[in-house]
């Protein structure tokens, strides 16, 4: 099987946009691109529908043993189709993550990691990541197949019209008793009530400049008059303001909304890393020199405690 | 029990990084230490011991250079009871799939109930080696722990994940990264930096590990870079000057332009 497959990682029967995303760049390219879904009790209309997102066909690990939506027993599943493969790709993502990193040793396969664009050239896949916190490109290949490449968060945007779907074809399954020793034993909602921020369209973030605790609420209050939720920088998720999942950067999460709005962030490169692909940046900071409006595409050089009351009217009146 | 953390030797978070032109490789001449992620991975092995659990001995583990000692010094200073390096010509240049296989090969020789390590690496940023140190080992993982406790001949462990925590439990040996929520390290004191010099460092060659040498250094290095350049240019912004308050006006009509709202 040469060609390009992509690992679709799902949570419960919910497909991962980083996953899907991957799927559509990997058709962009040509070349016949293969699916692959793991899981238990698998639906084949499902799992054919990711041929509205680019597969020309979707391979399925259905087994009992993929249950648990763990890492481990997915390697095993996904091991022999990807050892015929000339490249296997991975959206971002925790399990994701774990699964392109099992699967290159197990197959002694190289990886690229943090991957923002993918291209074919001299008959095999490169891959090209940002790297040293965004100061440079790099542009890596394979010596030897297959090639296995781990996407950026949001790097590649899913298909807005998927539609349609592709045949499935069920894959055998053999899962080792060592891969299916830890088990997933529950779960624990975020402490921000769930809000994943590397989903939200729109970000307000809170940085030190913002003074204290006492003045979140000005940026809670914009983010909900914009229909946004809330981010923040590690120094403020240190001093305990915020919960850590909403800290966004090298340490945090790596987020590219539509629309990031700064308040009182200096813009250290820690905290650039995670939110610079953005597609637009506003910043707000008392001190003009703050390294943040280096990338920001409208930088405002004022107090963001007396500018936000006045930013969140004028929204909320404008949202009617 | 005995846990084994391998620690990362990576430029100093105050030194300029930059690639080889050359080599394309990261140039490591200047200041190092140890991986500030891995830290956190000590500091975790330190306080299960602290916490009461019968821990024989804490082990650190590095590939590196011969310069990497010093990174190992620290982990020394900081509370393991000796510390492995794995260093040899051969390995340099090695990929994350070789050096996967070279820091599994040395943890497996540690008898270790408990591999640890930092959930990545300051300086690739890649998330990816706890869980191809655990494959190759054939145990059970569980990566980007901010919480862990060990019960009986298990691990339990609450991970950081897209939506919220997952909760693991997996039965020892077991590999596992930690999140740099998981801790706050402490700093060496001057008597354990000195006592540091007295604690055990050996270092074994890729021979000594049985390697093949074949999967290792840049000739075995299955991904290869093939260019470098610098990110392509952003757009010069635009610049508000506020008085006031009156910005609010202006970045409502900018947002207004571009449909953001």
């Amino acid at each position: 099987m040469a060609g390009l497959l992509v690992y679709v990682h799902h949570d419960d029967g919910e497909l991962s946009p980083q996953g899907l995303g991957l799927l559509a760049k990997a058709a962009e390219l040509g070349g016949e691109v293969t699916a692959f879904v793991a899981g238990s009790g698998i639906d084949d209309g499902w799992a054919g529908s990711l041929g509205g997102h680019g597969a020309a066909r979707v391979l399925v690990a259905d087994d009992p043993g993929l249950a648990g939506g763990l890492s481990q027993p997915i390697v095993d599943a996904l091991a022999p189709s990807a050892g015929e493969a000339d490249a296997v790709l991975f959206g971002a993502g925790v399990v994701s993550a774990d699964v392109a990193a099992g699967l290159a040793a197990r197959l002694g396969a190289g990886i690229a990691c943090e991957t923002t664009d993918i291209a074919m050239a001299d008959g095999g896949i490169v891959a090209t990541r940002p790297a040293l916190d965004d100061t440079v490109m790099v542009e890596s290949g394979f010596a030897a197949g297959p090639g296995i490449v781990l996407a950026r968060a949001n790097a590649f945007p899913v298909r807005e019209d998927a539609s349609g779907s592709a045949p499935v074809e069920r894959v055998p399954v053999s899962v080792e008793d060592w891969s299916r020793a830890a088990s997933l034993t529950g779960r624990e909602a975020a402490d921000s009530g769930g809000v994943d921020i590397t989903e939200a369209d729109i970000l307000v973030s809170v940085g030190r400049g913002m003074g204290g605790p006492e003045n979140v609420p000005l940026v809670e209050n914009l983010a909900k008059a914009l229909g946004g939720e809330v981010a923040a920088t590690r120094a403020v998720v240190d001093a305990g303001w915020v919960p850590y999942s909403m800290q966004v950067g090298q340490t945090g999460k790596t987020v590219s909304p539509k629309l990031y709005i700064a308040c009182g962030v200096s813009g250290a490169i820690q905290h650039k890393v995670g939110m610079a692909s953005a597609g637009t940046i506003i910043a707000i900071n008392k001190d003009q020199n703050a390294p943040i409006f280096e990338f920001a595409d409208v930088g405002v050089v004022g107090d963001a405690i007396a500018i936000l009351p006045k930013l969140t009217e004028l929204v909320a009146a404008r949202k009617g | 029990m005995n846990i084994a953390v391998c620690v990362k030797e990576v430029p100093s978070a105050t030194s300029q990084r930059r690639l080889d032109p050359g080599t394309k490789r990261l140039d490591r001449s200047g200041d190092s230490e140890p991986n500030p992620f891995d830290v956190h991975a000590l500091e975790e092995a330190i306080q299960i011991r602290e916490r009461g659990a019968d821990v024989g001995e804490i082990v650190a583990v590095c590939m590196g250079p011969e310069s990497a000692q010093r990174v190992l010094t620290k982990a020394l200073a900081l509370g393991a009871d000796r510390a492995v390096l794995v260093t040899d010509a051969a390995l340099a240049g090695s990929d994350i799939a070789g050096t996967a296989y070279v820091l599994a090969a040395a943890v497996g020789k540690q008898d270790a109930d408990l591999v640890l390590l930092g959930q990545q690496a300051a300086d690739a940023d890649c998330y990816v080696m706890a869980a191809a140190v655990a494959d190759h080992l054939r145990r059970p993982l569980v990566t980007q722990v901010a919480e862990l406790r060990l019960d009986g001949g298990s691990v339990k462990a609450k991970r950081q994940a897209e939506h919220g925590y997952d909760l693991i439990e997996a039965p020892l040996p077991a590999v596992v990264s930690v999140s740099d929520a998981i801790n706050t390290p402490r700093l060496p004191s001057i008597k354990a930096i000195m006592g540091a010099k007295r604690k055990p460092l050996e270092t074994v060659s890729a021979a000594d590990l049985g390697l093949d040498t074949g999967r290792v250094g840049g000739d075995g290095a299955r991904s290869v870079v093939r260019a470098i350049s610098p990110p392509p240019p952003k757009a010069e912004g635009l610049r508000i000057e506020d008085a006031g308050g009156d910005s609010a006006e202006k970045v409502v009509a900018f947002l207004s332009e571009k449909g953001l709202i």
